[in-house]
């Protein structure tokens, strides 16, 4: 929109991140968080024993019984299996594939509901990452939007900065506040950019099917779950018969899979058209090590639980879809990999965030001028949002330690906390000047991180006892809150008023900002 | 206020910024979208490895898109960004669909 390739790629990075960064805070804050989804949830129900064994057989049998009580007319189907971070099974049951899901968690041993504390855990920062806590299908839609806007504003960043490499080496910290804006914008966007092109171009492929459904809605006219299983994501199974039928025992079945399957564990249990005659069985396993995510499977018949197959070996292109996906989830990553998708992840957040930042602080008004309402919007948005959902996070797990174990509807509680916290921070934004309200919402985060460890060793115990089970949890939560509460000082300092007009024209030479 | 920026508060400026916009997003996705359908059908491999191959693109088509609507030097450029991708695609989609029948 302006002259010149550079300038129209400036305003576009410009507009493009502004429009879509708040959004896309949340997404990389809460996505980053799931990379130990797993350990969010194991600490949030600590009262479940680890290292308990169980037969996969008769787990899935007795999830099975589980399900034929209370779902027996159900399109489908699926049994997770215990694991050692998380010892219960999980049934999930829908009607169809648009939904509702449904789950409940169940004791292994005896096929009930679990009696751990009610909590969503680690699952929902991980469904909120894709769906926002929206209707699934409109938060994917919204969260893809995003991220191709993300991709937009990526390749314009790209074009924009010429000196792409100078700049990795290139932080003046003390020259001028907007300058520096800019450098620490610039170095985490640049020092973590393949990261940034690899987790937005990965994020958009593993929801392709639904984003961009018309090769195979052409290639495979009237019969697109073909699709899937000519690329080898999943085995050959018979269409719904209409007519009733029994499910055999899943017990046999479970245990001829693990015979016929690779050497990794197994994951998962799924049943299509339970109640029907020609209902299946697919027996998922782990992926094996590799960076494609692909799970190995097994297929019966249900009624009679005759062995029909495995998937069919994908093509090389398939092969590299599913990659795609592994790479995003990051499942192959062993601790040391994982911590560094984390540490990129949080670079990612911070080139979100200090993007916002920068758009405001380039639009700041001269001496004499008034605010306008465009800038003290984006301003309320960004505290209400780099500062609210971190408080809010801390929130969801001081509410998952301090909340009656045995509240009604306590999971949607711990959800209240956290939007009600966000919420509070962002309220206060609209109260307060710009400046306090950045130190007390990013003080009022970190205070609340700080707390966590604190209150876990008040409720739960000491992260020294039990085998040190949390420490690695509780020490994170401090790290975290040590990093806010550095914010909240840094923004708590005077500015430097008297640098801001040689920075201001900086900045619009790069093309950003008002000329 | 400079002109620069009086010009950038002007209707027509603001009329012509949501045309871009709703070239990149809505032409955008159908491009890619009739890339993605023409691309499954002709790509000289297995159907389900084309299928995966135009899928797998069709990102970077449509990003690709969006950043030249932006950066055409006038709106009739950008149109013809979307619009020439548009037919020769369109008209290959329908050559290859007419094939197949």
């Amino acid at each position: 929109m302006r002259q010149g390739l550079r300038q129209s790629m400036a305003w576009l990075h410009a507009w493009s991140g502004l429009v879509v960064g708040w959004v896309l805070f949340a997404v990389f804050v809460t996505g980053t968080a799931s990379y130990y989804k797993d350990d969010i949830s194991a600490w949030m129900r600590p009262e479940l024993r680890l290292g308990v064994e169980h037969e996969p057989g008769q787990v899935a049998e007795r999830a099975a019984a589980f399900l034929a009580r209370e779902a027996p007319d159900a399109g489908g189907w699926f049994i997770e299996l215990p694991k050692a971070e998380d010892p219960v099974a999980t049934a999930h049951w829908w009607k169809t594939l648009e939904g509702p899901f449904h789950k409940a968690r169940l004791d292994p041993e005896t096929g009930a509901r679990s009696a751990a504390r009610d909590t969503r855990g680690g699952d929902f920062l991980y469904r909120f990452h894709f769906e926002l806590s929206m209707p699934p299908l409109t938060g994917r839609w919204v969260v893809g939007t995003c991220a191709l806007v993300l991709l937009v504003a990526l390749i314009s960043g790209i074009v924009t900065h010429r000196r792409i490499f100078a700049d990795l080496f290139t932080f003046r910290r003390s020259k001028a506040r907007q300058r520096s804006w800019l450098d620490a914008h610039n170095v985490a966007g640049v020092l973590a950019l393949p990261f940034h092109l690899m987790i937005t171009y990965t994020g958009l492929v593993t929801l392709a099917p639904m984003y961009m459904p018309w090769g195979a809605s052409t290639a495979y006219k009237g019969e697109e779950l073909r699709f899937f299983t000519e690329s080898g994501m999943m085995p050959e199974t018979r269409m719904p018969a209409g007519r009733s039928g029994t499910l055999a025992p899943l017990g046999p079945m479970v245990r001829e899979a693990i015979a016929r399957a690779p050497a990794t564990p197994i994951e998962g249990i799924g049943v299509q058209n339970p109640a029907d005659a020609h209902a299946a069985v697919i027996a998922y396993f782990e992926e094996p090590h590799g960076l494609a995510h692909l799970h190995p499977q097994v297929a019966f018949e249900g009624t009679t639980g005759a062995y029909t197959g495995k998937p069919s070996d994908p093509g090389p292109v398939a092969y590299a879809s599913t990659a795609f996906i592994g790479l995003h989830e990051a499942h192959f990553a062993g601790p040391v990999l994982r911590v560094l998708f984390f540490l990129c992840g949080i670079l990612g957040a911070a080139t979100v965030a200090t993007g916002l930042v920068l758009w405001t602080v380039a639009r700041v008004p001269k001496p004499g001028e008034r605010t306008g309402f465009g800038l003290r919007l984006v301003q309320i948005l960004n505290v209400g949002t780099v500062a609210g959902l971190p408080a809010g996070i801390a929130a969801y797990f001081l509410a998952n330690r301090l909340l009656p174990l045995d509240l009604a509807g306590r999971a949607g509680v711990e959800i209240g906390a956290f939007f009600g916290l966000w919420a509070l921070v962002a309220v206060a934004a609209c109260l307060r000047p710009h400046r306090a309200a950045w130190r007390e919402g990013l003080a009022l985060a970190a205070l609340l991180f700080l707390a966590v460890p604190l209150v876990d060793a008040a409720t739960v115990g000491s992260p020294f006892g039990d085998g040190m089970r949390f420490l690695a949890f509780d020490t994170v939560m401090i790290a975290i809150g040590g990093g806010l509460a550095f914010a909240a000082h840094k923004a708590g300092s005077v500015a430097r008023r008297g640098q801001a007009a040689t920075a201001r024209q900086d900045l619009a030479r790069e093309g950003f900002g008002r000329a | 206020m400079s002109s620069a920026q009086a010009a950038r508060r002007s209707t027509p400026y603001r009329l012509a910024v949501a045309a871009r916009v709703l070239l990149a997003a809505l032409g955008g996705y159908g491009v890619a979208a009739l890339a993605t359908a023409l691309f499954s059908l002709i790509l000289p491999m297995a159907r389900s490895e084309a299928v995966a191959t135009a899928t797998l693109l069709s990102f970077a088509v449509m990003a690709f898109l969006v950043c030249a609507v932006f950066a055409a030097r006038s709106l009739w450029r950008s149109a013809l960004w979307i619009a020439v991708p548009a037919l020769v695609l369109g008209g290959g989609l329908m050559l290859a669909l007419g094939a197949r029948a």
